[in-house]
This record gives structure tokens, sequence and C-alpha cells, in this order.
């Protein structure tokens, strides 16, 4: 909800202002909120304006060195403003709203970017960052690829392959499986992927009963990698396995659980296309 | 915690005079503190700097501006506010309820705005879009206000019969609608997105990081009001701790000193809750930190509460907006993290005088 009264709140600011991003070619002190922008101003090849970036922006790894001014819906305005940035570039949904009420009273431009997860949206948003520095020209090759790696995808998905069902796993809290059901980033790129959630009928990431897991059938779990070695990955799946219901499914005899990095898989950034083409191929056992 | 007792003793242990000079250095202390918190931040503004340009009428830059008087002077008083509601709060309810651990959740405030806020963050989306316009951001902390008095509301009635309210039955049928509001809170949580989860956990550690001239001109007065008609209740509330029966023989209302307690912490604690969320801690230490030093009399130990709770939370957020800045740490953590091991450290060092 805060989401939704903070838009109405930004929308009727940004009425006030413009509906397009405004260009800022001068800025040279960008600060990035939200993984996916911090992700398109690398890719667009404008991290030298770059000076912070919130909590989430943990790709690429250069980006991890700049000063951290903490989780995006919960942002601090003197910290904000303490890395004296002149242009702030955000995903939707950051916060508090007094927060980005004092940076605009600050007189500090603050563009938001509309997030977007289909190629259509993945292109508006790459376009909109490129927009705001005022370099919208740069935009041309992160589009281009994106394009490239998305038409690669529907020439694989359109293969006629039968379309096989994908249950994201988000964790396993308490031997419990929180999956991800529709209006989820997961969903989304399970079916950009060109395959089907398993799970349906569920909005948002909820916790399954067994009996839920047993008739959602996944042919492939997929989940986030969090340590970066196999023994992680080994002791996850076994985690995944004693669950009987788990242990039950399609997948589970297949062997099939995918694991990937988080912000790879759900940021819907410039690397989207080759994620979702890295996921399809995981799914359907390579092009 | 007996005030009085038959051999005497209260007029060889009288501490009032402690309490007098006490309430003195508390008054320096909360100066010298207000200060340190409106010179330290972040961005590394200088107050002294910004008020002398101010005063000379040298020009200031914009963003000097907006740190000092949008965002530091705001959360000052904020803080100041909230520290010393919390704190007040918490003191009035142990002589209430002549426990000493008692606080204003006993009196459904904590859960009731608690759901307030989380009825407010996940379904507040589907009220009509012009309230939702209307309210703005401040949905949020409305809703908790409304809340804490709604739940205060309800047991206050249950607890009250015939014009005289049982502090026993509002325990136990506090334990009742907390559990109650629990239950809906859940439900609520069931339906939250994974953002929402975020957004009601963060607002569980509180923070004074939403301070705003706008915020503050809603709460303050509710509040100030509530801080300072409290010292009223000092007399009533030294007459409570001898039972309610010898109270009342000694002169003293009991009805009207129990209703104006429970209005008085639901005013001070809701309003607080409403616009800083959950910060726990500040109404169990501070009361009794000062009960160790000057003793159980209520007619300095409100004012003092006050005193010393505001200077509390200001200490606390300056930790929590420096100390891993530029983000910020929720103030309810660092409430808890410094002032735990104090508490305990207190307690076991004056053991003896517990006991005793």
């Amino acid at each position: 909800m805060i989401r939704r009264v903070s838009q109405a709140a930004a929308l009727a600011l940004s009425l006030a202002l413009s509906a397009q991003a405004e260009p800022h070619p001068d800025a040279q002190r960008v600060l990035a909120i939200g993984g996916s922008v911090t992700e398109i101003i690398y890719a667009l090849g404008q991290q030298d304006r770059l000076i912070a970036r919130d909590t989430t922006s943990s790709f690429p790894a250069e980006a991890q060195e700049l000063p951290d001014v903490g989780y995006m819906r919960a942002l601090s305005s003197e910290g904000v403003l303490s890395v004296k940035p002149d242009l702030i570039l955000s995903e939707e949904g950051a916060g508090p709203p007094e927060t980005i009420a004092v940076l605009k009273e600050a007189g500090i431009p603050f563009e938001t970017i509309p997030s977007g997860t289909d190629a259509e949206g993945l292109t508006a948003k790459i376009e909109a960052v490129a927009e705001a520095l005022g370099v919208p020209e740069a935009a041309a090759s992160p589009v281009a690829a994106l394009k490239a790696d998305l038409d690669k995808l529907s020439a694989a998905v359109g293969g006629g392959a039968p379309s096989k069902r994908v249950m994201f796993v988000l964790s396993l809290q308490g031997g419990r499986v929180m999956a991800a059901g529709q209006g989820t980033e997961a969903d989304a790129i399970i079916r950009l992927a060109g395959a089907e959630n398993a799970v349906q009928g569920v909005d948002g990431y909820k916790p399954l009963t067994d009996e839920a897991i047993t008739a959602a059938a996944p042919d492939t779990i997929l989940m986030m990698k969090r340590g970066a070695n196999d023994s992680d990955h080994a002791a996850a799946t076994e985690a995944l396995m004693a669950i009987p219901a788990v242990a039950a499914t399609p997948a589970a005899r297949n062997g099939a659980v995918i694991r990937m990095d988080g912000l790879y898989l759900l940021g819907f950034g410039p690397r989207t296309g080759q994620a979702a083409l890295d996921l399809h191929d995981a799914i359907y056992g390579g092009a | 915690m007996v005030a009085l007792d038959a051999s005497g003793e209260r007029l060889a242990g009288d501490r009032r005079h402690l309490g007098r000079s006490l309430a003195f250095w508390l008054f320096a202390l909360l100066a010298a503190v207000a200060m340190l918190s409106l010179g330290h931040g972040a961005s590394g503004v200088s107050a002294p700097q910004v008020l002398l340009d101010w005063f000379t009428g040298h020009e200031i830059a914009r963003t000097d501006r907006v740190v000092l008087f949008d965002i530091r002077l705001p959360r000052l008083l904020t803080g100041m506010l909230v520290g010393a509601g919390l704190a007040v709060s918490g003191a009035v309810m142990q002589g209430l309820f002549r426990n000493p651990l008692a606080d204003p959740g006993l009196l459904g405030v904590s859960a009731g705005a608690s759901l307030g806020a989380i009825a407010a963050i996940v379904l507040g989306g589907l009220l009509p879009p012009a309230i939702l316009a209307a309210a703005g951001w401040h949905l949020v902390p409305l809703a908790a206000f409304a809340g804490s008095w709604l739940a205060m509301a309800v047991l206050y009635g249950i607890a009250t019969q015939q014009g005289k309210t049982s502090v026993a039955t509002m325990l136990l049928a506090g334990i009742a609608i907390a559990a109650m509001i629990a239950a809906v809170s859940g439900l609520i949580i069931y339906r939250a997105d994974d953002q929402q989860l975020r957004d009601l956990t963060f607002w569980s550690l509180g923070s004074l990081a939403g301070a705003s001239w706008v915020k503050l001109l809603a709460a303050g007065p509710v509040i100030a009001a509530a801080l300072v008609v409290s010292p009223l209740l000092a007399r009533g509330l030294n007459g409570l701790a001898l039972g309610e029966a010898a109270a009342a023989h000694v002169g003293i209302r009991v009805q009207r000193v129990k209703t104006a307690a429970i209005l008085i912490t639901a005013a001070a604690t809701g309003a607080s809750v409403a616009i800083s969320g959950g910060i726990g801690f500040v109404g169990i230490v501070v009361p009794h930190l000062l009960r160790l030093l000057t003793g159980p009399d209520h007619r300095w130990l409100l004012v003092n509460s006050g005193l010393l709770g505001a200077s509390v939370l200001l200490v606390a957020d300056m930790v929590s907006r420096t100390i891993i800045a530029p983000a910020e740490l929720p103030i309810g953590i660092i409430t808890a993290m410094i002032g735990g091991p104090f508490f305990l450290w207190v307690l076991l060092s004056n053991r003896r005088m517990l006991d005793g």
C-alpha cells in the first residue's frame, strides 16, 4: 500500500513537473537507487558519473565499492544529502515518502524510472535512464543487446517443445516452501523464459502446503543462489529434498533443480534477456 | 516499592531533594544532547556555522538550510517529544498497575497502533482514491494513532463497570485483546506482498527518519499536552502505591486518577508510536533507572522520566543516523542494543537494593 500511496503522491508531484524523465546532461554526481538502475548506468558506460548507490545495487562488483545509502525503501534524507548528489535516479517505490519530499525540497533532481518486466518495459527502462543522464544515444547498444537476447529467446521458445512447469522457491523457512505466485518477478521471468509457473492461483510469495506442492507438480524447481560454491548448492538441494512433498514432484525425480543469482534472475535490468535465455536453456536442457 | 510503611521509614529515606536537583542536571543534559544532536549528522553540515550565517544575514546554501531546518530540527523536536512521551507513559503505567514491568502495551495501545499501521500498509491501497489522495503518506501514522485509541477504548470499556475501572480486569482482558489483535494482524500480514513485508519490518523497528514539520505539528501537540498534564497525576499515583482502598481513604479520587492516567498514556504513546513506529525499551528502563536513583516518589519521577527519556532517545537517534552513514540503522535496534546490557548492569549492581 505504501507503494500505492507513494505512487499516488509521486504521481501528483510528477504531474506538476513532467511525465517524461528530464535530461540532466550536466549531472556529474549521480546517485542510483535500485539494482537495475545501477546496472543500466554501467551498461550505458556512464559509471564515471555514479557516486553512490543503495543496498540493492550489488552488480557489477565495482558498484559495491561505492558508498551505500541504505535500503531503497528506508532511505535517510541527510544520509542521501551527505553524498552530495546532483541527480538521483531511482526505481519505482523508493521511500519513505518524507525523505523523497525533503530531497525535492533540497532542490536535487529526482527522476523515477518506470519499472517493466517485458521487452517493451525493459527497453523503456533503459531509455529512460539514458534520457535522464542526457545521453539518449548511449541506450542504443544495450537495447540492441537486449533485443538480440530476447529474439534468440523467442526463437528458442518457438521451437515447439511442450511447455514445462517451473516452481520458484524463495526460501525454505522451517521446512516450509515459500513459492512465487502471480504478480511476482519470478513469475515474470519464468514466463519470459517460455515456461509456465507451476504455482497458479496464488498472489505474491506465499508459503505452500504439502498438498499444494503436490498439486503444482513442477517439472523444474528454481531457486536463488546463496553461496558461491557447489557445497552450498548440494546442502540446499538436500534441504529441499528432505520435504516429502517436494521429493515426490517430477522435478525431484529428475533432479531438475536450477539455481541462479537473485539479482541476475529477478533484477529486470539490461541482463534480463541473457538471464531469461540462461533460464530457458537450464529448463529445457540447452539450445 | 512501597512508598510509606507503618514504621515511618519514609521520612528517613526522603529523597525528594535528590529528585529536585536531578531534574536540574537532567535538564542540562537534555540541552547539551540537543545541541550535540543538532550539530551532528551524516552530511557534516556545521550547525553553529549555518546559524551564525543565518543570524548575520549571510547567504545559506540551500542544502545546508534543508539539512538544518527541514531534517535535523524537526527530527530533534520529534525525538525529544517521543522519548519523553514513551518514558513518561512507562512511568505512569508502572504507577497505575503498581508493577515495575508495566508498559503502555498493557493498554493495548502498542498492539492497536501496530494493527493500524499494518492495515494501512497492506490494505490502504484498497481505499477509495479520494481518501488515499487526501491522506497521502500520512495514512500510516493516522491509522496507527486511530488503532491505538480504538484498542485502548475497547479495553477501557471492558474493564469499567458502574463507573469503576478494574485494573486487574484490564490486565487480563488486555492479554485477550492483544491476542485477538495479533490474529487479525497475522491475517492481514498473510495478504502482504514482499515489499509490504519489508515496510512492516522497518516500521516495527522504529525510526525518526520520517520526522517532518507536518508530522510534528500533527502529533507534537498531543504528546506535549499529555506531558504537561502528567505531573498532576503524581499525588494520585503515589496514593495508589498504597493500594486502591488505602488511596481512597487518604482522599485520592481513584477513578479519576485511573482515567487520567489511561488517557495521558494513550495520547502520548499513541502519537509517539504513530510518528516513529515501534521504539521499545525506553518506557521501561528510564523510569527504572530514576527509581533506583531517587526512589518511587512520582512528584519528581514523572518530570525526570520525561527529561531523561528525551535525552536517551536523542542519543540513540544520533547513533542511528551516523553509525552506518550514509545509510541509517533503525532506532529500535539501538535502544535495545545499548539499553538492554546497560539496564542489566544497573540491575545487577543494585541487586541488594532490589531484594531489600
